[in-house]
């Protein structure tokens, strides 16, 4: 309960007009000129000094998202991106390879004191030996600080900027990269094929259960940078990782493109197990300058009896159109979706996952909780499907969505398709309100609207909350109430 | 400590409450009774302070001082306890959770501090043995799945938790069987002190043979028609209301 009741301090506190994250940090950074071309393209790519494979492959990229149209299937509104008027590369100045705090810009840190991050990572970056969160913290397009680097090395496991294992693993890269996202996939993911700046990369050996959490925190700093972030975690036969994101952006005027692509691989008997807390700057009240999330993630069960499993806590962007997925390609592989998506003000979510079953037995699990609030729109958009060969598929959908208020609204899209007979799924799906009568019972116990309407909130995607790190769940717990914030009247 | 002065509430234009006034001393357990439709459960709702009743005229004071201009949660950190005769579902809460968020929401609403854990569980355990709740269904999510007479054995543990100045009991004895009854009473009597006052709604006779009231009040038509002892009670319970609907009528 501490953590609730904190969560409604939290709330007290904010101020309404003034997003809590948004304040812009003065770190100088290396812009490249507005616009998108192939000299772009080469600029990021030399920039970065990749090798020339690489670069061949962003130019492949780049010329086939020119005869790309961007999707409309979704239920979101906005103006059309002019994909000219935007950065696409920015790098802080001082990136040139800190490798130990007392290098990295003070400036940085105090800007992860300010966003509150996280307790536990703060702990870590004053050297108190106790939870075990290792950090890769990608500011702006280049990561800059990685703690507990030793530590997994002794592990076997890699875990570094996206950049640094282009130059130290080429051959897993190589091997991996667009595998998952192929870079023809779709218009968000085939721009980031060609412009992606940085992200992380993860790699744990046959057999080893990785010794920490991983955590990386994204943060969109500089002004009118598309952010392409670009990551890839592959766990070998027999070996578990548990990943964690977290973000938080700067208060902006004009909307900020985002369109990162996430790549899991996991092979035989190996677990991945991906969370994300995601709270990116939603917009004034009348929805102005808030984050377009649109991002790519998909796990591929590749190897028999893996298992992939996406935990997302969405209560940020002006839009999110975002379904990480699973494809079930080893015999008796296992996926996992599990969100929470709240919206509040203008927002507009589109969200949700597929869960492609290819081989036998495989099966899978969604638990998808939407909370609408202010005058936002919020759609779960979900696709099960169950191939030829995939016999004793099985999936088991529930879909509950929870509104507040009277202007907002929910949509559940869900796409099934079974093409043999002895595949069974399942879909569940409710809609409720927050009613008078709750409201008035929580209160007349003593509790303020708001804190009532935290509890009931909190209660409805209590099942999601629970499969998140213990850290994480509480954080999550505040920002569930903070994005609330203002949706009682 | 309890005045309702000369109150008239409506609901989408049509009056429900038609000039009611009632007063309950400290230490006083008042009964109303009165026939479906007299307006007693709007009574309570108005008392409490819940939305969509459009008070037009009259007072609610708690110690002088008007509830009518105070939501809800204030209300309820001044001491107003209202058991509802149908209690809420609040999924995926705990009810030990809910208990815990109430109480240390109304102590801060006071000033106090919030309660140590231990010092929570204490009372908890020991309200709830003599409530007969066991520890399992403080676990449960709050009145989700409950049958009717767990609802209101968790409505009193709640007000034995909270602690009111003045409570409502809106037919608590609806949908109990006679061994609820009986442990739902004693633990409303063991909180009848000389400084708490209880007003205690109900259609039957059967609850006051449990908790004695000190008067009787009866209600028809939005208005108290009758006052009296304990006898009252006994009177209706053998006449039936239609004297005093008919007399208000």
């Amino acid at each position: 309960m501490a953590a609730v009741q904190e969560t409604v301090d939290r709330v007290r506190a904010i101020d309404v007009d003034a997003y809590k994250y948004g304040f812009v940090s003065a770190i100088e950074s290396d812009v490249a000129p507005k616009g998108l071309n192939e000299g772009i393209v080469r600029f990021i790519s030399a920039k970065k000094e990749e090798p020339e494979w690489l670069l061949a492959w962003r130019l492949d990229a780049y010329r086939r998202w020119l005869t790309m149209e961007e999707p409309k299937w979704a239920r979101v509104d906005y103006p059309p991106i002019d994909f000219q008027d935007l950065h696409y590369f920015a790098a802080p100045k001082n990136a040139a390879g800190p490798r130990s705090l007392d290098d990295v810009d003070p400036e940085l840190l105090r800007v992860y004191e300010k966003l509150g991050i996280p307790l536990v990572e703060q702990e870590i970056l004053a050297g108190v030996e106790k939870p075990r969160v290792a950090v890769d913290a990608v500011f702006d397009s280049v990561s800059v600080a990685t703690t507990f680097k030793a530590e997994l090395a002794k592990a076997g496991v890699i875990f570094c900027s996206f950049s640094e294992a282009v130059h130290n693993h080429p051959e897993l890269v190589k091997r991996y990269l667009g595998t998952v996202v192929p870079s023809t996939d779709n218009y968000y993911a085939t721009l980031n094929s060609a412009v992606f700046s940085d992200g992380s990369f993860v790699y744990v050996p046959e057999g080893v259960r990785c010794p920490m959490e991983l955590s990386t925190y994204f943060r969109i700093n500089e002004k009118n940078t598309g952010q392409f972030e670009r990551t890839l975690i592959i766990a070998e036969k027999g070996a578990y990782v548990s990943y964690l994101e977290g973000c938080t952006a700067p208060k902006r005027d004009e909307n900020q493109l985002h369109a990162a692509v996430v790549e899991l691989v996991a092979l035989d008997d190996a677990e991945i197990k991906y969370s994300t807390v995601q709270n990116w700057y939603p917009g004034d009240a009348e929805g102005r300058g808030g984050i377009y999330n649109f991002v790519t993630k998909r796990g591929d069960c590749r190897g028999a009896r893996s298992k992939i499993s996406w935990t997302q806590v969405e209560t940020g962007s002006a839009i999110t159109w975002k379904y990480p997925s699973c494809i079930l390609r080893g015999e008796s592989s296992r996926g996992e979706f599990y969100s929470i998506a709240i919206s509040n003000g203008r927002q507009q979510v589109d969200s949700g996952t597929k869960m492609i079953h290819l081989g036998r037995n495989t099966t899978s699990r969604i638990i998808s909780k939407g909370v609408s609030a202010g005058r936002s729109q919020n759609t779960y958009r979900g696709q099960v499907s169950a191939h030829r060969l995939a016999t004793g598929a099985r999936n088991f959908t529930n879909c509950d969505s929870l509104l507040i208020g009277s202007e907002c609204g929910a949509h559940t899209v869900p796409y099934i398709e079974a093409k043999n007979a002895s595949a069974v799924i399942e879909h569940e799906a409710t809609t409720s309100k927050v009613s008078e009568e709750q409201l008035f019972y929580c209160q007349q116990r003593g509790l303020s609207a708001e804190e009532a309407t935290a509890l009931i909130v909190n209660g409805f995607v209590r099942d999601v909350l629970q499969q998140l790190p213990m850290e994480f769940a509480v954080e999550a717990q505040k920002l569930i109430a903070i994005s609330l914030e203002g949706s009682v009247g | 400590m309890l005045e309702v002065k000369d109150l008239h509430v409506s609901i989408h234009g049509k009056t429900i409450l038609d000039g009611l006034s009632l007063a309950v001393k400290p230490g006083e357990v008042a009964a109303i009774m009165g026939p479906n439709g007299s307006g007693k459960s709007t009574l309570s709702y108005v008392i409490a302070g819940k939305p969509g009743y459009e008070v037009t005229s009259g007072e609610v004071l708690l110690d002088g001082e008007n509830l009518l201009d105070l939501p809800a949660d204030e209300r309820a950190r001044k001491g107003v306890f209202l058991a509802f005769q149908y209690p809420i579902e609040i999924p995926g809460v705990a009810t030990m959770t809910f208990l815990k968020a109430s109480l240390n929401a109304q102590r801060r609403g006071r000033g106090e501090a919030d309660l140590t854990t231990p010092e929570f569980m204490r009372r908890v355990r020991e309200a709830s043995q003599r409530l007969k709740v066991d520890q399992e269904m403080l676990r449960r999510p709050l009145n989700v799945g409950f049958s009717g007479g767990e609802k209101k054995r968790i409505e009193i543990l709640q007000m034995t938790l909270l602690n009111p100045r003045f409570a409502v009991l809106d037919e608590t004895d609806s949908g109990l069987d006679i061994d609820a009854l009986r442990i739902v009473s004693e633990g409303v009597n063991a909180l009848r002190d000389p400084t708490r006052g209880f007003l205690v709604i109900t259609h039957y006779q059967r609850l006051l043979d449990h908790i004695k009231p000190d008067v009787v009040h009866v209600m028809a038509k939005g208005r108290i028609v009758a006052s009296g002892g304990p006898e009252l009670a006994l009177e209706l319970e053998k006449n039936g209301y239609r004297d005093y609907a008919v007399e208000a009528a």
